[in-house]
């Protein structure tokens, strides 16, 4: 890989990732109100596994895009979108006032996001599969 | 403005994962380092945050931007999924069980014991 590619897949990625961060950012701003449970979190990364699932699976997008413009929308703006980190600390911040919710919050974003990324597959090459 | 912030954080936090995940050859790993350690780092961030230590534009720089961004749920459910398609359970379950485990261990100690 040559290095003007390589530093244009980067300078993608980013300008991707900025996009992602911003939008996470709005969500969590319209959720601010609900302090009991992390719902702007997991539904930022339940739509972003969701998306990211679709986007992969989806040939045609592969096709279409280049490859700076794949990476900029899958590893930039929805890898950036969703978040582990917010997602650990929350859980230990849960976990200090209430056990049952913290473990409820795991749960929902692990089985949830798989969830939600088969859903992503299935809708992307769901006929594929089933026929 | 602070829209600006979140934006640089995000486009250099973006960036870095994708360069461990190149340099990781093996891309679940590279997710797994990126989570866990920007697990971490936005442990001590908002340590320091939630202890008025720092201001709200490294916050927004630093925990929302760059953390949020370094981090990834979303290649994390996908290549746990894929796992699960090629039916390598047991991977499936360490990869989701270590990341967990690791990554609240030291956001625990970090906001909690620290």
């Amino acid at each position: 890989m040559s290095n003007l590619h390589s530093f244009k897949l980067y300078i993608a990625v980013g300008i991707g990732g900025m996009i992602g961060a911003i939008g996470r950012y709005v969500i969590s701003l319209l959720f601010q109100a609900s302090e009991v449970f992390p719902y702007a979190t997991l539904i930022t990364n339940l739509i972003g596994c969701f998306l990211l699932s679709f986007v992969l699976n989806k040939g045609l997008i592969n096709q279409k895009l280049s490859p700076e413009m794949f990476a900029a929308l899958g590893t930039g703006m929805i890898g950036a979108f969703t978040t582990f980190s917010t997602f650990a600390v929350e859980t230990v911040e849960l976990w200090q006032t209430n056990h049952y919710l913290s473990i409820l919050y795991i749960v929902l974003s692990i089985f949830g996001g798989l969830g939600f990324c088969y859903l992503g597959f299935m809708s992307a090459r769901g006929r594929e599969v089933l026929s | 403005m602070s829209f600006l912030f979140v934006a640089i954080g995000g486009f250099f936090g973006s960036m870095l994962r994708f360069y461990i995940s190149v340099k990781a050859k093996k891309h679940l790993f590279g997710t797994w380092i990126a989570n866990i350690t920007g697990s971490i780092l936005l442990g001590i961030t908002v340590h320091f945050h939630i202890t008025n230590q720092l201001s709200e534009i490294v916050w927004l720089l630093s925990g929302i931007g760059f953390c949020g961004a370094y981090t990834t749920f979303s290649t994390f459910g996908n290549e746990t999924l894929q796992l699960i398609f090629d039916k390598r359970y047991g991977v499936a379950t360490g990869y989701i069980a270590s990341s967990l485990v690791v990554s609240l261990f030291f956001v625990y100690t970090t906001l909690v014991v620290m």
